[in-house]
């Protein structure tokens, strides 16, 4: 590697003193799932994936480039590693998000890994058992064969007296041992530590306020931000007075290239002083709002790309018997994680050190470089835990803030943004417009997919059922548009673009299942011959009792059902609900979740991802809708931008389709994918109406009630 | 101006030379390095900043400086005695009730809270005192179970 941030492996082993240091070596096109962009982003490292070192003490670490926000990777890389290299959790510390120590990552999101950095630790580890293996044959002077692993202990097998601990082994040792093949892996019937369900690493952290998140870094002399923001996207700074800012006391005011900032020892008084601050902003006229962006995104849509194309459009309307066209419409989404975005950045001797609350450590090291002018590999960024991600902890605004500001005052700095900061720069799930038109024949078989999406992208937009004459046009991905297409900067969202889709595609299939008068689970079934979502549907089915008729029954109490992929998981869901007609209320009874995700690492780790996402997906089914006047962000807190809360969270049941022989598959999202439909489905059910645009309040619910 | 404020804080006394107008959240956190305590809406709307307060709920962030003098607080630093969790502690640890865990602070301190309130609560009870409580991860149906657990297993004590 000639990339300057690429640590060199001698200087890694140096960094680590003597023992074992195990690197792995994996073909590119295995850690890399093609469908992932990889534009500005540079590639994975083709010599080192993952390092696994086993200290001269016995202390084994694997390093990783991930970080941890609560999807519970820390406990499932370590049940990997300790699996392939024979050892209790308890034995392997886990360093993770550290530019300085980690290997090279693009960073955590996508549900990638499990699926993609999973197999280089297990490989990792595997190798490094082998290494091991034949260090202590050398000192038994027996063949390889001849020992087993217990525990992090090499016994000679038949004389338990002859042992060698993995410290032992690699005292006065300095071997670096480079995988470059794929290490023979533990099979699924050996398995002690994966597809266990132990007590989370991060358990005790988290329950005694112990557990370190950016903001709660405390350095000398540290100065606490607070920054000056435009009253909408697009202003434009035209006079700024600092002085009588200036004239508070404890206070350092900075106003150099755009950035107007006030600092001081407690965030209030740095707030305080923030608001001594004059300052005026052309702002524009706002061109669009929450209602008129639907009707913008259509006009002003880039040049679709059509991922799926086959049979003839026009074919499949002569050869449907009844054809079906319907448009579905989302507003913008925040991530609104309890953490707000922060960072804690110290500047010392042309070196930058960066604490910062993200999902992507390496990405962000490189954006502050190249603002504060300094080379890539002066700066370190480390990764403390995140308060919660969900996509939206990708850019590393706030982090870049705080380096310069660092830079500028000669101080560390602390910048968290406040909760309306938070609101205003989030990178927001976008706004879309789904218009789909589709037909079956008179036997219920589907015969046409018109399927045309504007703004949200075109993950979930896959067609899984078999339709002869199809069409998928995706204009705009979730990233954006062409300029001035979203008022606001927007982003990947738990499951990017997905959650859209589904919406848009599982109630299509309900209306054409009512009209054929099928059981929408039979109406799914008999058009779609993929096993794996076929087994889904059925394990769904069976997990809640299902019992076939067609929708709707239309007793104010109904169900649903919908189905998708993400992250290379199959997933199924069911749901029970009941609706007030007079007031347009929908309560969510029940959820049950089916999902084939390949070898399942941790069940109830990935049982709890499962149950977050369908209880963070009320939020979006039901409330959360950014309000907005142009570039002007109306929601600044909690207040009016409502999350779900306990009494929304129904009964929750999650069920595992076995498939053990598929290797792990993501899990962060896939769950999440089909709540707006699931939910729009009931309420058909239990009503006849549908529900074509998210979030469904209130009013909307009204609304549908009345056209039935 | 500042004044001298006086209080027990985790069992100790804690002495601030300070203005009393200052939110306790930020004193917590930056003057006495309690860091466990979270700012997450700074509006009282999110529950992640909740302490104890003479055996009150009271969101930190709301809270003055002044408002606590001669008062006892308690924070998440607090809960665990020697090292040894409190029941409400370890039945989130048993339960899973936190993903990314930042709310958790806020959480457990809630559900302390309404255990000294009212040790023997019902489902509609534990549900109605957490309700003002944010989790973003999802982690709602476990954190119940845990202060349903919690509350069992304390059976009827509140300390």
């Amino acid at each position: 590697m000639t990339d300057a941030t690429q640590m060199d492996r001698r200087e890694f082993v140096r960094l680590v003193g003597g023992g074992i240091v195990v690197v792995v070596t994996l073909p590119l096109d295995m850690i890399l799932d093609p469908r992932v962009p990889q534009r500005g982003q540079r590639g994975y490292p083709t010599d080192i994936n993952a390092y696994l070192h086993i200290a001269e003490d016995g202390t084994i670490t694997l390093y990783s480039g991930k970080i941890e926000m609560g999807q519970g990777i820390m406990t499932s890389l370590t049940q990997m590693a300790a699996e392939e290299l024979g050892v209790t959790l308890e034995m392997v510390h886990i360093v993770m998000g550290d530019t300085a120590s980690c290997p090279w990552d693009m960073g955590t999101f996508g549900s990638l890994t499990t699926r993609m950095f999973g197999p280089a630790v297990r490989a990792a580890a595997a190798q490094a058992r082998l290494v091991l293996i034949d260090l202590a044959a050398k000192h038994f002077s027996v063949p390889r064969e001849s020992l087993t692993v217990q525990g992090g202990v090499i016994i000679v097998r038949g004389d338990r007296t002859r042992r060698v601990t993995y410290g032992e082994l690699a005292q006065g040792k300095q071997i670096t041992h480079t995988v470059d093949e794929r290490a023979v892996l533990r099979a699924v019937k050996e398995f002690t530590a994966i597809g266990e369900s132990p007590t989370r690493l991060d358990g005790r952290d988290k329950v005694t306020g112990a557990a370190q998140y950016a903001g709660d870094l405390q350095l000398a002399g540290m100065l606490y931000a607070r920054i000056l923001r435009p009253p909408a996207h697009g202003a434009r700074l035209i006079r700024v007075d600092t002085s009588a800012a200036q004239a508070l006391a404890g206070v350092t005011v900075v106003n150099q290239d755009g950035l107007v900032a006030v600092l001081a020892a407690d965030p209030e008084t740095a707030a305080a002083g923030l608001k001594l601050v004059d300052a005026d902003f052309d702002v524009p006229a706002p061109s669009v709002d929450a209602e008129s962006i639907f009707a913008h995104l259509v006009e002003a849509a880039p040049a679709p790309a059509t991922p799926d194309a086959a049979g003839d459009l026009a074919l499949g309307r002569r050869m449907s018997a009844k054809t079906f066209d319907v448009t579905y419409y989302n507003g913008y989404v925040a991530h609104a994680p309890i953490e707000p975005h922060t960072a804690v950045a110290e500047v010392m001797n042309g070196k930058a050190t960066v604490w910062s609350s993200t999902q992507a450590p390496f990405s962000q090291q490189t954006t502050i470089a190249r603002a504060i002018g300094f080379r890539p590999d002066d700066v370190r960024v480390i990764t403390p835990y995140v308060g919660g991600g969900f996509g939206g902890k990708v850019p590393g605004q706030q982090a870049v803030e705080a380096a310069q500001l660092a830079k500028i005052t000669g101080k560390p700095v602390q910048v968290m943004w406040t909760r309306a900061e938070e609101f205003f720069y989030d990178t927001f799930r976008p706004a879309a417009v789904v218009k789909v038109v589709s037909g079956i024949d008179a036997a219920g078989r589907l015969t046409l997919w018109d399927y045309q999406v504007y703004g949200a992208g075109s993950r979930g937009s896959d067609v899984f059922y078999d339709v002869p004459n199809r069409s998928v046009r995706v204009y705009g991905e979730w990233r954006g548009g062409p300029d001035g297409y979203h008022p606001f900067a927007v982003g990947a969202w738990r499951a990017p673009a997905a959650n859209t889709n589904r919406f848009a595609a599982e109630q299509q299939m309900d209306l054409m299942a009512a009209a054929a008068r099928m059981d929408p689970l039979q109406f799914r079934l008999k058009n779609t011959t993929d096993r794996r979502m076929r087994a889904v549907l059925e394990a769904v089915a069976k997990a809640c009792a299902w019992t076939p008729r067609a929708a709707p029954a239309g007793s104010g109490r109904g169900r649903g059902i919908a189905c998708g992929i993400d992250a290379e998981t199959y997933v199924a869901l069911a749901a029970e609900v009941t609706v007030d007609r007079s007031t347009g209320a929908v309560t969510v009874d029940r959820v049950v979740c089916a999902q084939d995700m390949g070898l399942v690492v941790n069940p109830d780790g990935a049982r709890m991802q499962m149950e977050g996402c369908i209880a963070m997906g009320l939020g979006y089914v039901f409330t959360e809708e950014v309000r907005f006047e142009g570039g002007k962000v109306l929601d600044a807190n909690f207040d009016t931008y409502q999350l779900p809360r306990f009494s929304w969270v129904p009964r929750i049941e999650t069920v595992f389709v076995q498939n053990d022989a598929l290797p792990p598959k993501g899990g962060g999202e896939p769950a999440i994918i089909n709540m707006g439909a699931v939910i729009a489905n009931a309420v058909f059910d239990a009503t006849g109406a549908q529900i074509r645009r998210l979030p469904m309040t209130r009013e909307r619910v009204l609304e549908a009630l009345r056209t039935v | 101006m500042p004044e001298t404020i006086r209080f027990t804080l985790n069992g100790r006394p804690a002495t601030l030379e300070t203005d009393a107008d200052r939110s306790l959240l930020w004193a917590l956190r930056t003057d006495l390095a309690l860091t466990g305590t979270k700012y997450g809406c700074g509006e009282g709307v999110c529950g992640s900043c909740t302490v104890i307060v003479d055996g009150r709920i009271v969101r930190a962030c709301q809270a003055s400086l002044g408002f606590v003098q001669g008062k006892t607080v308690t924070t998440i630093e607090g809960l665990a005695r020697g090292g040894r969790l409190h029941p409400v502690q370890e039945a989130f640890v048993e339960h899973g009730g936190y993903q990314c865990g930042y709310c958790t602070p806020g959480m457990i301190m809630s559900a302390y809270g309404l255990l000294l309130e009212n040790p023997t609560p019902s489902r509609d009870e534990i549900l109605e005192g957490m309700e003002p409580n944010l989790c973003r991860c999802g982690a709602h149906t476990r954190i119940l179970r845990a202060i349903e657990t919690a509350a069992r297993r304390m059976g009827g004590r509140n300390d």
